[in-house]
């Protein structure tokens, strides 16, 4: 029995019975409990710092985005909706972006916000710091503070997502008077960060916490609806999980709580789960082949290799209900999804078949060729993936040997393209061509780097429909081309997408209106209160 | 004269074997694949070739092997630990900040195994064949066969789900910048309690097992014989003739188990989210940090041979004859 196996039965089965022993201390869990409106969420792992443009570490978006905040947010369904732009238009031409600000907004140190903040954020600090939105504002002719209040973006050529591009997590916009002329990585004020966001930093207990309190002075009336925000630091899942059941902590979000504990916890009376809130990311997971090497190279293996598996196995059993069978290189809660695409049964036959094809035979032991397979070393689900891969395998006599390492030998292998087969989840930042183009287009074949066509596909023509859709700006233009490459890449997999994981988030059932919009946890929690 | 000479060939001694430390250090850590700006990138979810140039000049990767070594032993030597690029924070700022918590876990759980153990040990060596013995040998052999994270969870579900008479984890009251300070130190005390008790539990099991095997080969020694025979009460013998005597191997053992302890805590500290140097190091491995690595193995080694210091004059004070040598 696993570790985790074992925690489960554990705290499922002998937390039931509570006795009813007086408590010596008087105050057992009420003491934890935040009084007046105040919220205590986990935060996993610790975050090395809250400055938002510095870096972007999931733990480090989830606390930074109360504080700092973006131009736009974005609906369920990924529409804009105004942030720090109260309004914005966009030309005819698809090149010029205009935003108007909110008024009366203040920087946490009292200092007034105004269009030289976003200048200086869009065109300077952000492109120096942060990798994708120097992707995003590199393409800009320019970018002016038309007044006070008024920020114009000039594009070079249409980029259909621009619009995209300013949430929070991905364009946090930064004080100028405090960063400008200064070695950011090194400001004493990242000490203390400052944004213009509903809530301020207050106290960071390396280990242990970090502290936000309500700003007084935010710029919608009314809000925030909480007091304070407490960020508990808990390495450990299955205290997690204890800290959630009693009550310690009041929410969990991305991947607090092993899947496996996930419906047990939705299930008691206090908690409530919802897996929305992750659109705007939309994680896509997938068996990821090295298409360099033999076999992999060739299409009947990678086709084989997806008659073998059974995506509603991995959604079930490994995943544990918290995703959705994949049917190809988008995810059905991203725009130009296309549903209609071919389908690879689960098939052993057809497999071998395709193996024989190969010229694969069964050695005396049944085995057709061995190949390695990288884990990743980032939890249960991972291991689970690989151990589930190698039995899946090994019923068309594919023997399967894994291999172990950690979170930095994982990402210099997989990046030096030094792998035979692992896995991969990538998130789709909203569009086709900011999360997917990525890992199919030629260009982004770069030796060293994550995150880009790791497996090494090369195909012109997905090459140019990904071009071509990421500028065009005629919206049913874009589903066409969209649809296409969708069919060309499901016909030839470059990598086999298994699942869309759809995170849970869990929260006191007391709270209203926290996950109000499509970036979920990572959104600023003004709404948020007690009911 | 021949003490002078002495403590200095002990503190050449320790200068040497802490230098030979840092080497060995600073080879493992430089030969473990991935780099800090693979990590970042990783966790990131993006990354470009630029970025991970940056994280790489700002750690001082772009230098040659050497350069970057010689740099390191410099510091060494000056007792500069560097600046933590990840943590944008000074390396002794980090390691001093959770030096407290971690001395303050280990020390309890030295002091809880050492005490209980000889206490425990003792009992079951002079009862020896009664079933007191057999109660606390079977209770110590199945400690010790227990995995600490699990007798952790245990201990905190019984402790804090069911009974809730102790918190299931933290160092402190998230609230305790309002507390006076005999409210602090009290919530403390009730947070050290069930992380304590995890880490001293397998050691207590191995000194109890020390500490009766010890006391039972004393027990057929001459000199004890002798006493009985002057007609002493079993107390004074035990106190007078015995508990030295058998306390010396367990001593011995538990300088040992220093370093081990220290080991030990990583797991505690993680299961009950102490912020000790033990999670320290853990976050450190998985996040490459190296100048933080490199800062904490340092202060580890040398807390260790500390401690085999502080064991070998607890030796002189219990055994007067390994001094007079």
């Amino acid at each position: 029995m696993k570790r985790r196996d074992f925690n489960t039965l554990l705290l499922s089965g002998l937390a039931v019975g509570a006795t009813g022993l007086p408590n010596p201390w008087n105050d057992g869990m009420a003491y934890a409990q935040t009084e007046g409106g105040g919220l205590t969420a986990l935060l996993t792992p610790e975050p090395p710092m809250l400055v938002l443009p510095l870096n972007q570490q999931q733990p480090t978006i989830v606390a930074g985005s109360k504080i700092y905040e973006g131009l736009l947010n974005f609906d369920f369904d990924l529409n804009p909706l105004p942030q720090l732009a109260a309004s914005w238009e966009v030309s005819d031409d698809g090149l010029t972006y205009t935003f108007h600000l909110q008024r009366n907004v203040k920087w946490h140190d009292g200092e007034p916000f105004t269009a030289e903040d976003v200048v200086f954020s869009c065109q300077v600090m952000l492109m120096e710091l942060h990798p994708r939105a120097r992707g995003n504002f590199e393409r800009c002719e320019s970018i002016t503070a038309l007044d006070e209040h008024t920020v114009q973006f000039v594009l070079r050529e249409p980029f259909a997502p621009f619009l995209k591009a300013f949430e929070a997590g991905s364009a946090p916009i930064s004080p100028k008077h405090i960063y400008e002329g200064t070695d950011y990585a090194n400001n004493p004020a990242n000490d203390h960060p400052i944004g213009t966001g509903p809530f301020m930093f207050s106290e960071w207990v390396r280990g242990s916490h970090i502290h936000l309190v309500a700003n007084p002075d935010y710029y919608i009336e009314g809000q925030p609806g909480l007091t304070e925000i407490y960020f508990r630091i808990v390495p450990d899942a299955a205290s997690r999980s204890v800290a959630m059941e009693s009550g310690e902590a009041q929410m969990s979000c991305w991947n607090d709580v092993e899947m496996f504990d996930v419906e047990r916890l939705a299930s008691l009376p206090h908690l409530t789960k919802t897996s929305q809130g992750y659109e705007f990311f939309s994680p896509l997971l997938w068996y990821e082949p090295n298409l360099r090497k033999e076999p992999f190279n060739d299409l009947r293996f990678r086709k084989a290799m997806m008659h073998l598996l059974d995506k509603s196995f991995i959604v079930e059993r490994i995943m544990f209900g918290q995703a959705k069978a994949a049917v190809g290189p988008l995810c059905s809660t991203t725009p130009f999804f296309e549903p209609e695409l071919p389908v690879y049964d689960t098939d052993v036959d057809q497999a071998k078949a395709l193996l024989d094809e190969m010229g694969l035979t069964p050695d005396a032991n049944g085995t057709r060729v061995s190949i390695n397979f990288l884990v990743v070393p980032a939890g249960e689900m991972w291991t689970r993936l690989a151990e589930y891969f190698r039995q899946a395998m090994a019923a068309a006599g594919i023997e399967v040997t894994l291999v172990s390492t950690d979170m930095a030998g994982w990402g210099q292998a997989v990046s030096n393209w030094d792998f035979d087969m692992t896995n991969n989840l990538l998130y789709q930042n909203a569009d086709p061509a900011l999360g997917v183009a990525r890992s199919y287009i030629s260009t982004n074949i770069r030796q060293g780097v994550l995150f880009t066509n790791t497996e090494g596909y090369e195909n012109p023509e997905v090459d140019r429909l990904f071009a071509e859709a990421a500028v065009a700006i005629d919206p049913a233009e874009r589903q066409r081309l969209y649809s296409e490459v969708q069919q060309i890449l499901v016909a030839e997999l470059p990598v086999l997408w298994m699942a869309e994981q759809q995170y849970p988030t869990l929260y006191d059932s007391r709270l209203t209106d926290v996950i109000v919009t499509g970036t979920g946890v990572n959104g600023n929690f003004a709404t948020a209160r007690y009911a | 004269m021949s003490a002078v000479k002495s403590l200095v060939s002990k503190l050449t001694g320790i200068a040497f074997a802490i230098l030979v430390i840092a080497t060995i250090n600073f080879v493992l850590v430089h030969s473990a694949p991935g780099d800090p700006a693979l990590v970042i990138a990783g966790q990131s979810g993006a990354t470009d070739a630029e970025f991970i140039e940056q994280i790489r000049r700002d750690y001082g990767l772009d230098q040659p092997w050497f350069v970057q070594y010689t740099s390191y032993l410099t510091k060494v030597v000056t007792l500069d630990l560097g600046y933590s690029v990840r943590q944008r924070a000074d390396v002794s700022d980090l390691i001093l900040e959770r030096l407290g918590p971690t001395l303050l876990l280990t020390l309890s759980a030295f002091g809880l195994s050492l005490i209980g153990g000889v206490f425990f040990g003792a009992l079951a060596g002079l009862r020896q064949g009664t079933w007191k013995d057999l109660a606390i040998s079977l209770a110590a052999l199945i400690l010790y066969a227990t995995p600490v994270f699990w007798f952790g969870l245990m201990l905190v579900l019984v402790f804090s789900i069911n009974l809730e008479w102790f918190p299931a984890f933290g160092y402190a009251n998230i609230r305790a910048a309002s507390f006076t300070p005999w409210q602090y130190a009290l919530d403390v005390a009730r947070h050290l309690v069930l992380p304590a008790v995890t880490l001293a539990a397998i050691y207590m099991a191995v000194y109890t097992r020390l500490m009766r095997a010890s006391l039972i080969e004393v027990s057929h020694e001459d000199h004890v014989k002798t006493a009985r025979a002057k007609g002493l009460t079993e107390g004074r013998i035990l106190r007078g003739h015995m508990l030295r005597n058998a306390a010396g191997p367990v001593i011995t053992f538990a300088g040992l188990q220093a370093g081990a302890l220290i080991g030990g805590a990583v797991v505690v500290e993680t299961v009950f989210s102490w912020p000790g140097l033990g999670r320290l190091t853990f976050d450190s491995v998985t996040a490459r940090d190296y100048p933080v690595l490199l800062g904490l193995f340092l202060v580890m080694s040398i807390l260790v041979i500390a401690i085999n210091l502080l064991t070998d004059l607890i030796h002189r004070l219990v055994d007067p004859r390994i001094g007079a040598r």
